[in-house]
């Protein structure tokens, strides 16, 4: 069974906004939404670094935990999902987040918190596949058309990475082992755990 | 005469009564999700090289997929 993961690799990601881009055009993604963003860290430094970050459908996702509705749920392929009919727009999920993915669009007279809206892995959400009632809710949903995330088919650098976690983390692998550097993943450990030491 | 009215005072007393019993707050939940490897049934947007329904087969088309599209020290001449 396929665990969908992202990795970000910091040594290509040249801060294009490409991943942005892709994503808010996939899915028409209302103004002042971004399902995915560009972090760049020590900008301005010399050897600054830029990520690409959105929701990294954590293992133990903290906003499943924190959610007073239980809207959330995963699939079988690890990839944490929300039913908007059942979100309340309370919040709680993104004080909880560590990775600041879930966003809510203002709605209503007084700028009252609309229905949380998240990266989806383009997987859709709980309405028949392809209907344009998930398109409208979710966006679109290419893991059922065979395709994955359009930010990282996007990428220019290749620097994002989607797919089965032992699929990309080898892809990763090969390239740090050719290039001799840039190890670090920036989220990784956070969202999906890292491997208990020996002797711990 | 008596028996009767007892009963039907019983069965008003419950009828009345029903309306404080408290309302079923029994959270729907999520709607169950169809799985990712059903496919959408677009033939237009499906990509080619899979079989709707068989999760191994989508499975690796994925996996086939990453590594074509994301793997360029594989596709890079050596």
């Amino acid at each position: 069974m396929a665990r969908m993961k992202f990795i970000c690799d910091a040594e290509r990601c040249i801060e294009c906004n490409g991943c942005v881009t892709a994503c808010k055009n996939e899915h028409e993604v209302p103004w002042g939404v971004n399902r995915r963003r560009v972090v760049t860290l020590n900008d301005g430094v010399p050897g600054e670094k830029s990520i690409s970050v959105a929701c990294m459908h954590c293992s133990d996702a903290p906003c499943m935990a924190v959610c007073p509705v239980n809207c959330f749920y995963k699939t079988a392929e690890g990839v944490v999902l929300h039913d908007k009919d059942v979100c309340i727009g309370c919040g709680y999920c993104s004080y909880a987040c560590p990775f600041g993915a879930p966003q809510f669009p203002s709605q209503g007279t007084f700028g009252v918190r609309g229905k949380m809206d998240k990266c989806t892995f383009c997987a859709g959400g709980p309405e028949e596949h392809g209907s344009q009632a998930e398109f409208d809710k979710y966006g679109r949903n290419r893991l059922a058309e065979g395709k994955l995330p359009a930010c990282a088919e996007m990428c220019s650098t290749k620097a994002l990475l989607a797919g089965d976690g032992d699929v990309v983390s080898e892809i990763f692998r090969s390239r740090v082992v050719q290039r001799g550097k840039g190890a670090e993943v920036w989220g990784w450990g956070t969202a999906y755990g890292t491997a208990a030491k020996q002797g711990a | 005469m008596q028996r009767t009215l007892i009963s039907v005072s019983l069965v008003t007393a419950a009828l009345a009564l029903s309306a404080c019993s408290e309302k079923p707050q029994d959270k729907t939940g999520i709607r169950s999700d169809q799985p990712a490897q059903a496919g959408t049934g677009v033939a237009a947007f499906t990509a080619p090289g899979w079989t709707a329904g068989d999760q191994a087969s989508w499975s690796n088309h994925l996996k086939a997929r990453a590594n074509y599209g994301m793997n360029d020290h594989q596709r890079a001449p050596k």
